[in-house]
């Protein structure tokens, strides 16, 4: 691009001609005069990576315009300084492999029994947060198979469960303080049900109605509430990426004991905004945790075919970002995970990246039939042999601190509260054709003024043709 | 939201936004007849009587602001009504008074973009602002609009009041995800819960050989976007008044500037001062003909103003600053009184705002045309390379007069 034209593509080019004459015969006389020609008039380059100089005022570093050099070390092998450190040369043509033989191992503390492995490392839970997850991940199973249902009767018009990601969703919230502002993909209402977010206020969200904080507005799931710091949802995949980093810098500025953390899925990853979040985040500094979460589809779409790399904890390194992979359906491994991450992103103003992996039992939403491109039978063993509440139950149970009584006890009490929230959801009232053109701006301005009266205009001219649930 | 900000700026404010039930429907079909009449008077502002509505930000009764940008005198541009002198500045260095007064201000207001930082961004806008608050509040970001949009956004959300600057109004194009989905969306889908107070800002327009991808004229992209409000400034008063005004708001403003205005020059106010976001500025009136405008088009048409008047022709210019919402009000009252319009643009014919305002003053005030509603644009191509094609893609004085003359035959 013209404007660019004064940084990096001459300077670009100046570091081939460099290595190209390093590789032969180059002296450094010649290579550093070759340099000073080419050099902008600015210097590119800001040097200190000390996260404190940030908050002072700069200046570039006159040690940066140095450091495009070569020269020998103490054991005579050329090296060379190069913005980031020193590059060693190498006479041998050596590409670096596409992947390792190995994959990243997984981090796990309960096997697929639930018996906690030995020598594991953990972070410890008390009996009440253990048996708070547990609570809340039988909750927010319960409340995805009644909405889910609803919708099948026609009750609610659209709904996505979390199935099969009940303890990412949990220990990870679990694991986050409430000033941690949460920006979610649309998988995750868990982390809202953690925070205190109630049955009847998830329902009044689905059906729309007037006590929805949204006022109506979006459809079912794209939950949103500024006191519980969890970000409204927008459907964009991905956009909620850059969102988390401009939140992780606010905080950053403020010098809050907080982070930002946000959710996506594996699909999420091939978007431009992942990319440009995680490398924005890294050179920010930013306190930023990103948490994906590998449900192995993204609608019909399997990881195979959304990328080639081993899943999505090796792009950490590409962008200089400390990285873990975990095992998802393991609530004790997920709350140690984002516990330590948390820890790490704070103290050491960084982001981090947590790839859970896990599996998406549910259909993608009720506007899908994923029995069309992958078999029952895979579906139903993930749910069967890798369930996350079997596993963390027995772990639980083993510790006393549950019981089949308090199970059942759980289980038909969140039910009956269900059914409860739906059903005064479905009666209460929707909220008032005005909240059609309020809060587009922060007061309504003449033209929005004018077409809503030319709305209710029509319906008085045209009763029959609106429908009686909306309030004028 | 809206009613904390009200309580600011004085409890008059509060009777401009009745509830509609206090309208009577029956009279509301043309809003420069009736529905103004139901707002208050929140202020008076010194020689001009446009009103401001939808903001309501204007003026904070216990600073002395001079909120005006109207000017009382045919052959002046647009100028402050203050009795002292003042200082001299170019147009670039007025935005940057503008962001640096509200930098001080407020501490909330952040500044991202490439190369805003120590290099004091590609037209000098930032100059000496990271310098001055730190590289953390002027921030550097790597090259991804669509990225550091976000960033802006989420920063709003959380507090901050970011001023985004795209290095061309062109390279926003790839932040259109952001701008339209997030930035004009959120505070709406998420009930009022949020509010995104950020200011977009960049250089755009037809420059100088600068190539096609260069100089795109982005309001026509994005002019359609609901919850978002567009300015254009064109003069060193109204750049910075506009700046500021556009970071005190709550709502995202996307401020155009253009790549060959940055060195006007112009004497602007000492005293503090904010242009309102939603009013078009008179810059000559006049009785024949109603010429709007915008941005770099005003100068070509005070140039054909000029000729026009040798010629016995009394055009009224008009620069109508606010590309969404238009002001109507003053339009509306000029078409009134010459009842022949021609509007001036650099968009391209198709689709740009040129063609959304003739269709805004042909639906609202058809009655009080004479003649066609006019629009002189650029034509429907990548804007060429070679200087002399370039200089045919844009409006020009010389056919400005004779579009004047053919609608006041």
């Amino acid at each position: 691009m013209a404007l660019h034209l004064r940084s990096s593509p001459s300077l670009k080019s100046t570091f081939l001609n460099i290595l190209r004459q390093n590789l032969g015969f180059g002296s450094r006389s010649h290579v550093t005069r070759h340099i000073r020609q080419n050099l902008p008039h600015d210097p590119p380059l800001r040097g200190s990576q000390n996260p404190i100089r940030r908050f002072c005022n700069t200046m570039a570093e006159p040690e940066t315009l140095s450091s495009f050099g070569q020269h020998e070390d103490a054991r005579n092998h050329q090296v060379m300084d190069f913005p980031g450190g020193k590059v060693a040369f190498t006479p041998e043509i050596r590409f670096i492999s596409e992947s390792d033989s190995e994959r990243v191992p997984c981090y796990r503390v309960l096997d697929d029994n639930g018996q906690l492995i030995t020598n594991s490392q953990f972070v410890q839970v008390s009996e009440e947060v253990a048996v708070k997850i547990y609570s809340d991940m039988v909750t927010l199973q319960i409340m995805d198979n009644i909405f889910y249902e609803a919708q099948r009767q026609g009750r609610l018009s659209f709904y996505a469960t979390a199935i099969g990601e009940e303890a990412i969703n949990i220990a990870s919230a679990a694991a986050l303080t409430p000033q941690d502002v949460i920006f979610p993909q649309y998988r995750e209402p868990g982390v809202l049900l953690w925070r205190g977010f109630t049955l009847q206020e998830f329902a009044n969200q689905c059906f729309g109605n007037k006590s929805d904080y949204g006022k109506g507005r979006q459809m079912p799931v794209h939950y949103g509430s500024n006191k519980l710091n969890y970000f409204t949802v927008s459907a964009t995949i991905a956009t909620q990426l850059p969102n988390a980093v401009g939140a992780a810098y606010s905080l950053k500025m403020d010098r809050k004991d907080a982070c930002a953390v946000t959710y996506f899925g594996d699909g999420g990853t091939s978007e431009g905004d992942f990319h440009a979040a995680l490398n924005f985040a890294a050179v920010m500094e930013a306190p930023v945790i990103f948490i994906c979460r590998n449900n192995g589809w993204a609608i019909s779409t399997p990881t195979s075919d959304q990328f080639r790399s081993d899943g999505v904890v090796v792009k950490g390194r590409a962008y200089g970002i400390r990285s873990i992979r975990v095992d998802g359906n393991d609530a004790l491994a997920m709350y140690s995970a984002v516990h330590t991450a948390r820890g790490m992103a704070i103290s050491e103003q960084r982001p981090i990246l947590i790839e859970a992996l896990t599996y998406r039992v549910g259909h993608h939403s009720t506007s899908d039939d994923s029995t069309r491109y992958r078999s029952a039978d895979e579906i139903e063993w993930w749910n069967k042999a890798r369930n996350p509440l079997s596993r963390f139950r027995t772990w639980i149970e083993s510790n006393g601190w549950w019981s089949d009584e308090a199970e059942s006890d759980l289980r038909s009490r969140i039910k009956k509260e269900m059914l409860e929230a739906l059903r005064v959801a479905e009666k209460t009232e929707k909220p008032n054709l005005k909240n059609m053109f309020s809060d587009v701006y922060d007061v309504p301005p003449s033209n929005l003024m004018e077409q809503e009266l030319l709305v209710r205009q029509t319906i008085d001219s045209h009763p029959q043709d609106y429908p009686t649930d909306v309030p004028l | 939201m809206s009613a904390i900000l009200l309580q600011g700026a004085g409890a008059g404010a509060a009777t401009a936004l009745s509830p509609f039930n206090s309208i009577d429907p029956s009279k509301l079909v043309v809003p420069s007849r009736s529905s103004l009449s139901v707002r208050s008077k929140r202020y008076v502002v010194a020689g001009s009587d446009s009103k401001s509505f939808g903001s309501s930000l204007i003026v904070r009764r216990s600073e002395p602001l001079i909120p005006n940008a109207v000017s009382a005198k045919a052959d002046t541009a647009a100028s402050s009504t203050s009795s002292k002198p003042g200082h001299e500045l170019l147009l670039f260095e007025a935005l940057q008074e503008g962001l640096e007064e509200e930098m001080d201000r407020d501490p909330h207001v952040c500044v991202m973009g490439e190369d805003v930082g120590h290099y004091g961004g590609s037209y000098k806008v930032t100059k000496g602002l990271a310098d001055k608050f730190g590289d953390l509040r002027v921030l550097d970001t790597p090259i991804c609009e669509n990225a550091f949009t976000g960033m802006g956004i989420g920063a709003a959300m959380t507090g901050l009041r970011p001023v985004i600057e795209g290095m061309n109004m062109g390279f926003l194009l790839l932040a259109f995800n952001q701008i339209s989905n997030n930035c004009g969306m959120l505070h709406y889908t998420s009930g009022g819960q949020f509010t995104i107070p950020v200011v977009i800002r960049g250089p755009g327009g037809v420059g100088r050989q600068l190539g096609a991808e260069h100089s795109q004229r982005l309001e026509s992209y994005f002019q359609s976007i609901p919850g978002i409000q567009m300015v254009a400034c064109s003069t060193p008063y109204n750049a910075k008044g506009l700046m500021k005004a556009a970071i005190r708001s709550e709502n995202p403003v996307i401020l155009f500037e253009h790549v060959l205005l940055y060195n006007l020059k112009e004497t602007i106010p000492d005293e503090e001062y904010i242009c309102n976001l939603e009013e078009a500025e008179m810059v000559r009136p006049g009785e024949h003909i109603t010429i709007l405008t915008y941005s770099r088009m005003r100068y070509h048409v005070m140039q054909a103003a000029k000729t026009l008047v040798n010629k016995g022709y009394d055009p009224e210019v008009i620069d109508i600053r606010s590309l969404k919402p238009f002001d109507l009000y003053t339009i509306g009252n000029s078409v009134k009184k010459t009842h022949r319009v021609l509007i001036v643009e650099e968009c391209m014919r198709t689709g740009g705002i040129g063609a959304s305002l003739t269709a805004a003053i042909n639906e609202n005030f058809h009655d009080y045309l004479d003649a066609p509603v006019m629009c002189l644009s650029s034509q429907d191509v990548p804007t060429p390379y070679a200087g002399t094609l370039e200089e045919w893609t844009v409006v020009q004085p010389a056919q400005i007069v004779t579009a004047v003359e053919q609608l006041c035959q």
